[in-house]
């Protein structure tokens, strides 16, 4: 109990230094914690799919098409219970700007609700999307932050599909949990295809990729290199795999940056070790004398490093601690700033323990080189030491 | 009153050279280790900054140079890119007899309609899937990309399924060599040739005859875009209007190639710029904040020394330019290792999927005199609010106590 004490008085000796070496820990893990956060949000769809469901796309990229006509017979396929498809419809809404850009897809009315059931709608306004040719359907989160409410017309400006378009909100649907995104606007196949009859010939008739939702995911497998088989001589061939295997390709896309940000988000770790190791070594240095008296008092050379270790690991860990509880807020904050760039933007468990536990690690290693210089010096000496 | 402004400045400049730097960097000597690890850490964040800057100077750059200054490129009006973009063949016949667009010596216009499409190949060390750019190119128009040259074997045959792949391609994807086939739609096509692209994007992409990738996607006569090289860099404008008056061509709009690119990498650069920059700004606090720690450890180390300073007549201005200057040699001491090592990365290709056309793009890190411009700034900033308030400190102290304090 005396040696925590006195690991307190010394930490209160020089105040503003300890401040500042709690601050500069407590920014520096709340940077790496948001910088993980940003990392795993980055991956969430992976997560978040569901091992019932495959998708079924063109083998060649995902931008090409596959024919309408496909889906009767993906419907025969046995072990499929339902069959759904969408097409990524993209368009402009007002500009090009990222708060603006969310996932617009047009889908099947009829069975896009029953392939994800983690998206909740009301009876009554799935009744009127299966109905309105025009209607869409905007998530919880998205029609908050662009004030969408049931009866808006949204207008969207093509690129892909040309045209002007316009789409009626008749339904919000909501998340059954928090990793549903709630940041998509779905509108009916049908009006794309309709319209698309007038400008755009290539496109009729034809899906982005069919939804497959099997009684029983262990069987996912077969019945994937089932359907590839059955338009392996056709002219669109499609690939099939588990919407798990299809999102991570969305993520892997993109891994240069995810990885480059693992890599800033231990060179943070290094930051904060500099910054710690600076002060207890100038802590350490400044009192080489009390250890010398505390020796020659009859202390050993192992309640020495107590001292120091403890004094490290206890500024280490204070840091940490009021770094982590920022990182809560700062992150709401961040995800809300950008809500439909990360539909899920959540603090995971995984961050906090690499949080904790990299604290510790460099409270530990800051105090390795002055403990080992202070065991190891002659009484003697430390007496003799100036300044 | 010039006469009083004038002494001003001599008796400020006789005061700051009071101490010289030697003191400083003595000072900075004495404590190796704490000088070493406050630098090391400001190496680190500088070393972060100016590699984010460079990154996103490295995609405009590439974009920049990926097109020319005189070329103009036609795509349908608010096609994000290429992809989205159709142009028909009778569009581009109408194009082709524009005054304004440059010809060949056989009296044929200077110009290509590509087709752009997208396939899927696996990258070299994992199980990644890349999508790359496939671009359909007219014959006889290699010259108006002056850029890209074949530094590898031959030209594909127009008619045949022949292609030659992007240098880029080549590092970074699996099984792409002379005389080895890529699957792209139903065909196997034999590569024949690498192309070097330099700095420009077109280095990511594989090339082959237009006409023959229309048919095997079946896109009848419809391109992606038509480019062509002006006459005149200032017919820009007169081209602009012309397609305006002209009832068929309605659904297009011109667009500077340089500009068209550059507009591709915007979300790219913006997002690497935005994200990098939040970043550098969090951590250079904590950067900072190592450097006052040092500054006020080394202040409350020299009490004595300070104040037998003052008595030996040095005033509280030097005493404050000197730890100030102390802590500028730190930071930049900090500043140019983490620049020096950042330089290094100019020998990395950072290649990741474009947002904006949803394919392959390598770039490399490209430190431009604004990169060095910006991360100079950035250091110098730290040393100086990093170092401001323990020179306060230090040039604030009393004498009478600071000689006293043992």
């Amino acid at each position: 109990m005396k040696v925590l004490k006195l690991i307190y008085k010394n930490l209160l000796r020089h105040k503003l230094r300890s401040l500042l070496t709690i601050v500069g820990i407590a920014i520096a893990v709340l940077a790496f914690g948001l910088l993980r956060t940003v990392v795993t949000a980055w991956s969430y769809g992976v997560e978040a799919a569901s091992a019932d469901r495959l998708i079924t796309r063109h083998a060649v990229a995902f931008i090409f098409p596959l024919p309408y006509s496909y889906k009767g017979q993906l419907e025969d396929v046995s072990g499929v219970k339902t069959v759904s498809y969408a097409s990524w419809f993209q368009g402009i809404y007002k500009d090009q700007s990222f708060e603006n850009f969310f996932p617009r897809i047009a889908v099947d009315p009829e069975t896009i609700f029953d392939v994800y059931p983690e998206f909740i709608i009301p009876a009554d306004q799935l009744k009127t999307f299966k109905q309105q040719r025009n209607g869409c359907v905007v998530g919880k989160k998205l029609a908050e932050q662009h004030g969408f409410k049931i009866g808006d017309i949204i207008p969207v400006t093509g690129d892909i599909y040309p045209g002007n378009w316009e789409f009626t909100v008749v339904g919000i649907y909501s998340g059954k949990d928090k990793t549903a995104d709630e940041t998509q606007m779905f509108f009916s196949w049908e009006y794309l295809n309709e319209k698309s009859r007038q400008s755009a010939s290539w496109a009729t008739d034809q899906v982005g990729w069919y939804i497959l939702q099997v009684d029983n995911p262990n069987e996912a497998a077969s019945i994937s290199e089932t359907v590839d088989a059955l338009y392996v001589n056709s002219p669109a061939k499609t690939k099939t795999e588990t919407e798990k295997a299809f999102q991570q390709s969305f993520v892997s896309l993109s891994g240069a940056i995810i990885t480059s940000m693992e890599i800033v988000s231990y060179v943070i770790i290094g930051i904060i070790l500099m910054v710690l190791a600076n002060t207890i070594i100038m802590a350490a240095r400044e009192r080489i004398r009390e250890y010398a008296v505390l020796k020659t008092l009859g202390f050993t050379s192992f309640h020495v490093v107590g001292l120091i270790a403890g004094e490290s690991l206890f500024i280490s860990m204070i840091g940490g601690t009021v770094g982590l509880a920022l990182t809560f807020p700062v992150c709401k904050g961040f995800g809300d700033a950008f809500p439909t760039m990360f539909p899920v933007f959540a603090v995971q468990p995984m961050t906090i323990v690499l949080a904790i536990g990299f604290s510790l690690l460099v409270g530990v290693i800051a105090a390795i080189f002055p403990s080992y210089r202070s065991a190891n010096m002659k009484i003697v000496d430390g007496l003799r030491q100036i300044g | 009153m010039l006469f009083v402004g004038m002494r001003r400045r001599m008796v400020l400049i006789r005061f700051i050279m009071k101490i010289p730097i030697s003191y400083n960097i003595r000072n900075l000597w004495a404590r190796r280790l704490t000088t070493t690890l406050t630098v090391s850490g400001i190496a680190l964040v500088v070393f972060v900054f100016a590699a984010v800057l460079m990154l996103s100077q490295g995609i405009e750059d590439t974009m920049v140079a990926t097109g020319s200054r005189d070329n103009v490129i036609i795509i349908r009006k608010s096609s994000q890119s290429e992809m989205m973009s159709a142009v028909s063949r009778d569009q581009v016949g109408i194009l082709s007899t524009f005054s304004e667009v440059q010809s060949t010596q056989e009296g044929k216009p200077f110009a290509t309609a590509d087709v752009v499409t997208l396939i899927n190949l696996h990258k070299k060390g994992s199980n990644d899937m890349g999508n790359v750019s496939v671009r359909g190119i007219s014959t006889g128009a290699f010259g108006l990309r002056p850029q890209v040259k074949l530094s590898e074997g031959r030209w594909f045959q127009p008619g045949s399924y022949e292609i030659v792949v992007g240098n880029k391609i080549h590092d970074q994807f699996n099984a792409i060599e002379i005389g080895q086939s890529v699957q792209i739609g139903s065909k196997l096509w034999t590569i024949v040739g690498v192309i070097d692209g330099g700095k420009t994007g077109f280095a990511s992409e594989i090339w082959t005859d237009a006409d023959i990738i229309m048919s095997e996607f079946n896109r009848g006569t419809t391109f992606s875009s038509y480019t062509l090289k002006l006459k005149n860099e200032q017919d820009f404008e007169a081209l602009k209007t012309k397609m305006e008056t002209e009832q068929r061509l309605q659904d297009l709009e011109p667009k500077r190639e340089q500009e068209f690119y550059l507009e591709q990498s915007k979300f790219m650069a913006g997002f690497i710029n935005g994200l990098g920059i939040f970043i550098t700004i969090i951590f250079s606090f904590g950067a900072m904040i190592g450097a006052m720690i040092t500054m006020y450890a080394s202040v409350a180390n020299r009490t004595v020394e300070i104040g037998t300073l003052r008595a030996l007549g040095f005033r509280r201005r030097s005493i404050l330019m000197a730890f100030l200057l102390e802590a500028l040699a730190l930071s930049s001491i900090g500043g140019i290792i983490g620049l020096i090592l950042a330089s290094f990365m100019e020998f990395v290709t950072f290649s990741t999927t474009n947002f904006g056309t949803f394919s392959e793009l390598a770039f490399g890190f490209s430190l431009s005199p604004r990169v060095v411009g910006w991360t100079v700034f950035f250091f110098l900033i730290m040393g100086i609010f990093g170092g401001f308030l323990p020179a306060v400190r230090a040039a604030r102290m009393n004498i009478i106590n600071a000689l006293r304090a043992s």
